[in-house]
């Protein structure tokens, strides 16, 4: 299934369900059992030709997106992010409102109205609207209930020198780079791990990982990038187009020594682009794989992403075919360059 | 003895993540006394000495690693930037002398700071390389610097060091299973990694070991210092039994028979309430469907600091306690 596709789809944390009928229907005919769980993950298995060692690849359905609370008596909805969007990002965007994916914008008054003081504040969420063109509060809630999720309406969009744009690249990159590996059969037993509810605090893995029967997990995500302007050299973090992010650590887990410096030689020794991801930001699924019962050793490979949390993020396609890369070659390799 | 042993710990790199060398060291020390080794997934040390049939499985668990900085990036001019592992905290990180793993030196400074608080991205790790090549040939992104080793006695009976979290508590588990212990109870010493960012070897480690009871071994913060009065736990004054921190409220039955040991024992100790911080027995207690579980101290000074001040009687108290602990680990 392309990225594209996957992109297009809308599956905010708890809504994950249009992305998990799709990636249902895409792995079914590719491995030996497709199982959903009771948070929702997708968990795929695939037998190995020789069964020789056991691995887990991970990667989150779900994107950030929005959440109706109610309705102003004028009509317009009341909303809270889900996950983590930063608030002036959210002013003045498209959006999808509800199952019936009713078209809104995100509204806050016009810079003729306001004061300087009004002007030079970052407005949040209790200062900000979701618009339908609802009459009233009935009429609103009639169409966006309650509990209605958002979503911004930015599709997808390949551009420039190999870039792409869209809202849900973190981390669809990952399910797409896992779909395509499906298409073949290693030699190692092989589970994807589709997640539910990472971006609310890696819920869904931690489900996964209690059932999983794997040694090593390899978590396939996005990594913010800062390869932007006024950024020094030295805190660019992860940059676009320079390959696949190897994470010696984040903010929830640290990589298993042994398996970083496989993973950096592998791709070294093949050279697939390849690059540290220098900083520590952010979380991943690997903290429920890295320490969930006896625990596993796990590593991340991300795709640098710009502008992560908000209606445009963008990311360079090569490196999504890096992760491929490297996640592949990881699968296949003969036997681990150390232990 | 116990002091022998812990400065023999005192001097081996072991930051949280890295802790190899620190299991090698124990490894060594111990392999002799005990009945069985091993080192799980996440690398931690887990030691078995065997009771007999009816006994218990008492948990002790000592974190192997302290806190450091990683080097994320490095500069054109070959000075490294940083971000924390663990609670580092920029007052006490400036200006301090560090190692590597594979014995690269460096020293810590902080750039000049303009109308903001100094933080960790404003301070940079100078290992006398001329360019970012000559620092990459020294030292790859990724890898972890932790204050230099630098063990010093103060007065009588106390020692100012690096790493003394939790290093003297891994001293005091690695002598408790060197002694002669009369008990039919199996004692399983977990060496821990990765403690200081969220308890998280001990957590896996609970879980493999499925213990009856698990006691956590590490400093507690101190309440003796200018302008320092809370937890009211003083230096010298003996181990601490801990009833509450941010991890865990003790288990009563064991808290209650760490302080009947204490008596039985003869040695001062303290009663604790941190109103912070957390230790491996909070991980212990909520592994599984639950685990009676509590914590023994030892009053540290300047924690994360690199001269984190403890006092030997207090080590000395601890080992009583635990060495009567083990007969009784919970309370009927």
């Amino acid at each position: 299934m392309d990225l594209k596709t996957l992109c297009e789809l809308n599956g905010a944390s708890g809504d994950e369900g249009a992305v998990r009928r799709a990636i249902l229907d895409a792995a079914r005919p590719l491995c030996d059992s497709v199982r959903i769980d009771r948070m929702g993950n997708v968990i795929a298995f695939q037998k190995g030709r020789k069964g020789d060692r056991r691995l887990l690849f991970s990667a989150h359905m779900d994107e950030i997106g929005f959440i109706i609370l109610d309705a102003t008596e004028d009509g317009l909805l009341q909303f809270r992010p889900v996950g983590d969007i930063d608030s002036r990002q959210a002013v003045s965007k498209y959006v999808l409102v509800g199952e019936k994916r009713i078209p809104g914008v995100i509204g806050a008054l016009a810079i003729h109205l306001q004061s300087d003081e009004q002007y030079g504040h970052v407005l949040d969420y209790d200062g900000l609207y979701i618009d339908i063109g609802a009459k009233n509060r009935d009429d609103a809630l009639a169409d966006c209930p309650k509990g209605s999720y958002a979503y911004f309406d930015s599709g997808y969009e390949e551009f420039g020198d190999g870039f792409a744009v869209s809202k849900a690249l973190d981390s669809r990159t990952g399910c797409c780079t896992m779909l395509r590996m499906m298409e073949k059969q290693y030699d190692a037993d092989v589970t994807y791990a589709f997640t539910a509810q990472k971006q609310v605090g890696m819920r869904g893995s931690s489900g996964a990982a209690f059932d999983a029967q794997a040694d090593d997990a390899i978590v396939l995500d996005c990594a913010p990038a800062a390869d932007i302007r006024g950024v020094d050299k030295a805190l660019k973090a992860c940059e676009a187009g320079m390959g696949i992010a190897v994470s010696f650590m984040d903010r929830a887990s640290i990589a298993n020594a042994g398996l970083y410096k496989e993973l950096m030689d592998l791709a070294q020794a093949l050279g697939i682009p390849h690059q540290a991801r220098r900083d520590t930001a952010g979380l991943s699924d690997a903290a429920s794989y890295q320490r969930t019962k006896g625990g596993m050793r796990t590593c991340v490979l991300s795709v640098p992403c710009r502008y992560m949390h908000g209606p445009s993020s963008v990311i360079k396609l090569s490196d999504v075919q890096a992760q491929y890369a490297l996640a592949d070659a990881f699968a296949d390799a003969r036997k681990p360059l150390h232990k | 003895m116990l002091q022998d042993t812990l400065q023999k710990l005192l001097g081996i790199y072991g930051p949280t993540g890295r802790e190899g060398q620190v299991v090698s060291a124990l490894r060594g020390m111990l392999e002799k006394n005990v009945d069985s080794m091993r080192v799980d997934t996440m690398g931690n040390l887990i030691v078995e000495k065997k009771g007999k049939p009816g006994g218990k499985t008492v948990l002790f668990s000592a974190h192997m690693d302290h806190i450091g900085l990683v080097v994320a990036d490095v500069e054109e001019t070959g000075y490294l930037r940083v971000t924390n592992v663990g609670g580092v905290s920029v007052d006490n990180m400036r200006a301090r002398h560090v190692t590597f793993g594979n014995g690269v030196e460096g020293v810590v400074m902080c750039q000049p700071v303009r109308d903001e608080t100094a933080g960790i991205r404003h301070l940079f790790v100078d290992i006398g390389a001329k360019d970012r090549a000559e620092a990459l040939s020294m030292v790859s992104l990724g890898d972890v610097c932790v204050y230099a080793p630098d063990c010093i006695p103060l007065g009588k009976y106390r020692l100012a060091s690096p790493a003394m979290d939790d290093r003297c508590a891994c001293a005091l588990l690695a002598e408790l299973l060197l002694s002669k212990t009369e008990t039919e109870n199996t004692i399983v010493g977990v060496f821990s990694v990765q403690e200081e960012v969220g308890l998280r070897g001990a957590a896996a480690a609970a879980y493999q070991v499925d213990p009856d009871v698990g006691v956590g071994l590490d400093v507690t913060a101190w309440g003796d210092s200018p302008e320092v009065k809370l937890p009211s736990v003083r230096l010298g004054e003996g181990a601490a039994v801990k009833f509450m921190d941010n991890s865990m409220v003790a288990t009563p039955s064991v808290r209650d028979a760490l302080i009947a040991a204490a008596e039985r024992a003869g040695v001062p100790y303290q009663r604790e309430v941190l109103p912070f911080g957390g230790t491996d027995g909070g991980a212990i207690q909520h592994a599984r469907a639950g685990i009676p579980a509590g914590t023994l101290s030892i009053p540290c000074r300047y924690v994360h600091s690199a001269c984190e001040v403890i006092d030997m009687r207090d080590m000395e108290s601890a080992l009583a306690i635990l060495r009567e602990y083990v007969k009784e680990p919970i309370l009927a």
